[in-house]
């Protein structure tokens, strides 16, 4: 269906777009244009929920490199029709939330190319079916999330954020790219779909461990999972909208896509489950409890948004479980985790978009966010109170909101696992449905301060920056629509569940779900099972903990500053920027003689060296046409001048020596039969004389060299030695033929291309691709010159960047 | 910098237009027979050149007043553009075709998308050459 | 012919190698030229040289000389053309920021 292809393209040209409207129409918030974006492309997409849900997935192919099988291919299924609507949806209420968000003094046509420009680069990854094409986009959200990030460029902290996510998501997903070429290497093809088909043959090919692990390095720093979640934290020194899109709702969800998407190419196995479940389980812990700590509000949200994908990706872990058995009764019940962990992820960009929100709002109203200083804020913002209290109750898994649901499922998903005998979990199954409850405590713990700390409590005016008021209408739209969202999937969770979930049941398990139903019934009230009584004690145990929470805190001083990973980041930064920099300055001088004699000396020696060694040096001067005498004398005019050169006095003699070269040249050119170089050289060498001549209007004169004798020597015995491997090299090149000459295919130019100059249709039309870039580069080199020119250094630049 | 060479001054003026003719006929003729963008090209920037040279630059501009850095993003748009536009028809990037027409006055033609293309190659090559050539000579 | 020409080339990069040498940045720059020179004659001559006629198909001939190396050129040449002007005008700034051309004097260590 064309219409995907579209979807991932509309985004990206109205970021195109968006600085002509801006400038057109300086008095209209730039964000109302911007929101027809989302908002078209969700209300498109949602159309199309019926059709998925009733089992029709769509595909369309655009060529883009046949040869190479990179195609843009996309894949519309219930998998990514969830992430698509995610994305379109969340994305338009937080850009009518930006709108009252961010003042029109802010460069606002910025702030809205780089979002647009991250939703196309996202519908990209969740639509393609070819793994290039979403390499590309991934790494697209990485870019345009470090540029939101450093949107407020002139801080430090933002600078250091962006760097930070950017190192960490990038080089994780460099490994995914080297994953993705072993993965096609094995399966032979670079498309998801059929990957999934054929990969069930290959499973003990040497290479499917690595390009497993390299797919989940990939997947866990984007998804900012443990030991790759310091960059989250750090990462919110973007604009509150930004942290509700990017890195809670979208952007961080890419990793999970990534699992999810891969589940039926790698799940039951023994490595995928336990990675994928264990990272996420300690992520869960290390997340929610690290949350507890922080004392900026953001920085929890950032440490709950860590522990709640953790959540998250453990489920698709133990789901994958059921892959290890054929389809049967029993092993259905197992899917149910996946079914969980798609549920928990669109529960959770409702309630934590929401609360993202809030923290704006109060940040936005209150001038700080630091809890610290907050307060009492219950009579002053009660429609904020309101929406916090929900998002938070749902966050811990508190009826009547949707987080109670998936948190229930949860616990039913974890408990029936660990009763499984495959993977060595009746050894350590128990410690799943343990580490997972001990989360949730936590969990509840840091969901009780948001709401507490905030609202209730001393009102401490003194302490703010700005007198504190009730939130404008326009911000409170967006998070209203969530906490609706958040309520409303309470009391109907299976619309959502018949709607949305179960198509992408279909994709995670394709050949279970061809064998019978994997739909789930979701219920509020199953009666007092095990995991109702585990809810139980995470509230008892929970507001236990909250209230003693000054008692226990210290607990938090047995983990120094010092072993953190931050600091190990930070650590290796340095190590590795110091490192590199020695290493750099010891070979490299910054005198050009020395980088050329390296080059040089690498040329001599490995490559005369290995010829020699092998005795590949052959020659065969048989097949020469005769030289004439015509072409003798110009041969030996050309060695003549070249040699000249060396020895001219002045600067002119030596221009104009070249210049007889460029000329001998083009006539050797008529003579081996190439008009079209012929022509093209004289052209070129008569320019090329007239920019030496206009140059050196400007040059200083030619002075002799005077440098000692020895450098000269070597450079002398240099160049003869280059230019001796040069001439060997290419006699034993021509002598040998490995194979038959390409050049007969060009020779069909008139059927193939429709022109008679073989050459022309090479460049025009068989290598049109060479010749575009060529022009590119001709144009970079144009606008090089030009800049070189005019644009002359100025006075030292204010230094505006570090406040 | 005034020059005053009435002779050389006189002789430009009309080799500027054989020059002129002859680049048209080289970027025309590429398809078939020696020539192409790049000659076509790089003869029209040496027309100018010419100009450039024989006289100033404030009188050249006044009478061909083109941005020559313009030329050459247009030229560059152009050149990419015929590549996406083979998208647009299902073939894959920068695919090109050719057809025969039989046109009023010509007759039986060919006409191939891959002109624009060459077009495309020629405007850069002029104006990224001229630009070059400008940019120095006006840097005093 | 074909020995011939690549031993041609053969000095012309010789020559040009001691250009690149040297410290002053106008021959390294016409050292880079030559260079290209060397390059565009080795390329052509890969494809075996005067082997049929010119690569202009409905000439009454029996065979063309190989079409390929000469595109490769067509596109050397024009690129090598931009490298020149960029390189001399580098050179000719570098000259009017610094007032020298000696690439020693240049290396630009202030801790050295």
């Amino acid at each position: 269906m064309l219409t995907v292809n579209i979807a991932i393209i509309i985004p990206f040209l109205a970021a195109i777009f968006i600085p002509f409207i801006n400038k057109k129409y300086p008095n209209i918030h730039i964000g109302w244009f911007a929101l027809f974006v989302p908002a078209t492309l969700f209300v498109t997409l949602a159309r199309y929920i019926p059709t998925i849900a009733g089992g029709k997935t769509y595909v369309y192919t655009i060529n883009w490199i046949p040869s190479y099988g990179i195609n843009f291919t996309t894949y519309l299924d219930g998998l990514s029709m969830i992430f698509a609507l995610l994305i379109t949806g969340i994305g338009s209420l937080v850009v009518i939330y930006s709108i009252y968000y961010l003042s029109s003094k802010e460069s606002l046509s910025h702030f809205y190319v780089y979002l647009l420009l991250f939703m196309g680069a996202m519908l990209g990854v969740v639509f393609s079916d070819n793994i290039m094409v979403l390499y590309v986009f991934w790494e697209l959200t990485s870019i345009s999330s470090f540029l939101l990030i450093a949107f407020w460029y002139h801080r430090k902290k933002s600078r250091q954020g962006a760097k930070k996510s950017l190192l960490i998501t990038i080089s994780g997903g460099f490994g995914m790219l080297i994953g993705f070429i072993m993965l096609s290497g094995i399966a032979d093809t670079l498309s998801i779909r059929e990957i999934v088909l054929t990969i069930g043959d290959n499973t003990d090919h040497p290479l499917f461990l690595p390009a497993m692990l390299l797919i989940l390095l990939g997947a866990f720093t984007k998804s900012a999972q443990f030991p790759f979640h310091i960059w989250l934290p750090d990462a919110m020194e973007a604009p509150t909208p930004v942290s509700a899109y990017l890195h809670s709702a979208t952007m961080v969800k890419a990793g999970i896509y990534l699992v999810a998407r891969f589940t039926p190419v790698f799940g039951g196995e023994q490595t995928w489950f336990w990675l994928v479940s264990g990272v996420g389980l300690l992520t869960l812990f290390w997340g929610s409890f690290n949350a507890i700590r922080q004392t900026d509000l953001k920085a929890l949200l950032a440490y709950s948004t860590v522990s709640q994908l953790g959540m998250i990706m453990s489920m698709f872990g133990m789901g994958s479980a059921a892959l290890h058995f054929g389809y049967s009764t029993e092993s259905v019940v197992y899917t149910q985790a996946t079914f969980a962990a798609l549920f928990h992820l669109i529960n959770h960009s409702t309630f934590k978009g929401a609360l993202f929100m809030v923290v704006g709002i109060v940040d936005h109203e209150v001038g700080t966010r630091d809890l610290r200083r907050l307060g009492g804020l219950i009579t002053i913002m009660p429609a904020t109170f309101t929406i916090a209290l929900i998002g938070s109750f749902s966050m811990a898994g508190l009826p009547p909101f949707n987080g109670f649901l998936s948190k229930e499922m949860f616990f039913t998903a974890a408990l029936n696992i660990s009763q499984l005998d495959i993977f060595a979990l009746d050894t350590w199954g128990t410690l799943l449905p343990v580490i997972a409850w001990i989360g949730s405590v936590f969990t509840f713990v840091y969901s009780m301060i948001i709401v507490f700390q905030t609202f209730f409590g001393p009102y401490q005016k003194e302490k703010l920056d700005l007198p504190a008021h009730g939130a404008s209408r326009g911000m409170l739209v967006s998070p209203i629509i969530l906490a609706v969202f958040v309520v409303g999937i309470f009391f109907f969770p299976n619309l959502v569940g018949k709607y949305l979930i179960n198509p992408a049941m279909t994709t995670i398990f394709p050949r279970l779900a061809v064998e019978g139903d994997l739909g789930q019934t979701i219920t509020i009230w199953h009666g007092f099972q095990p995991e109702l009584y585990m809810t139980i004690g995470v509230i008892a145990v929970g507001t236990f903990l909250y209230i003693f929470r000054n008692y226990w805190k210290g607990i938090y001083s047995l983990f120094p500053e010092k072993w953190t990973f931050n600091e190990l980041y930070y650590f290796s930064l340095t190590q590795l920027e110091d490192g590199s920099a020695a290493v750099t300055k010891s070979y490299m001088t910054g005198f050009l003689r020395d980088y050329l004699l390296y080059i040089y000396l690498f040329f001599i020696v490995a490559i005369g060296g290995i010829l020699f060694y092998t005795g590949a040096f052959s020659f065969d001067l048989t097949g020469d046409e005769p030289v004439t005498m015509f072409e003798w004398s110009i041969i030996i005019v050309m060695i003549i001048a070249g040699i000249t050169i060396l020895f001219a006095k002045s600067r002119l003699t030596a221009v104009l020596l070249n210049g007889v070269l460029g000329y001998s040249i083009a006539v050797l050119f008529v003579i081996f039969r190439a008009p079209d170089l012929a022509l093209t050289q004289i052209i070129v060498e008569t320019v090329t004389t007239v920019l030496f001549l206009v140059c050196y209007y400007y040059m200083p004169e030619w002075k002799k060299e005077n440098k000692p004798t020895r450098t000269k020597r070597i450079n002398l015995i240099i160049s003869i030695a280059v230019g001796i491997v040069f001439v060997l090299v290419a006699l034993s090149v021509q002598s040998g033929k490995l194979f038959e000459s390409i050049s007969g295919y060009f020779e069909n130019a008139y059927e193939l291309a429709g022109g008679k100059n073989i050459v022309n249709a090479i460049l025009g039309d068989f290598r049109a691709f060479d010749t575009m870039l060529e022009v590119v580069v001709l144009l970079i080199a144009g606008i090089g010159v030009y800049t070189l020119i005019k644009l002359k250094a100025g006075k030292e630049d204010e230094n505006i960047e570090d406040q | 910098m005034k020059i005053n060479n009435v002779i050389l001054q006189a002789v430009t003026k009309i080799a500027v237009f054989i020059i002129l003719t002859l680049a048209v006929y080289l970027f025309l003729s590429g398809h078939n027979s020696p020539g192409g963008g790049f000659i076509g090209g790089l003869v029209l920037a040496t027309a100018f050149v010419l100009l450039f040279i024989v006289f100033d630059i404030e009188t050249v501009q006044k009478a061909i007043p083109f941005d020559f850095k313009r030329v050459a993003a247009l030229g560059a748009f152009l050149a990419v553009g015929t590549g996406f536009g083979s998208l647009l028809f299902g073939e894959p990037f920068l695919s090109q075709s050719f057809g025969y027409f039989d046109l009023p006055i010509f007759g039986k033609t060919e006409l191939a998308t891959v002109t624009i293309f060459e077009a495309g190659v020629a405007l850069v090559v002029v104006g990224v050459v001229v630009t070059i050539i400008l940019s120095i000579s006006e840097d005093v | 012919m074909e020995t011939l020409i690549t031993i041609l080339s053969g000095v012309l990069v010789s020559v040009a190698t001691y250009l690149l040498l040297s410290r002053s940045l106008i021959r390294v720059v016409l050292g880079s030229a030559i260079l290209s020179h060397a390059a565009h004659l080795l390329i052509m001559t890969m494809g075996g040289l005067k082997r049929g006629s010119a690569p202009i198909l409905g000439e009454e001939t029996e065979s063309y000389t190989d079409a390929l190396p000469q595109a490769l050129i067509l596109t050397s040449i024009v690129i090598s053309f931009a490298v020149t002007a960029l390189f001399l005008v580098l050179a000719f700034r570098t000259y009017r920021e610094t007032g020298t051309d000696n690439l020693y004097a240049l290396r630009g260590f202030k801790d050295e």
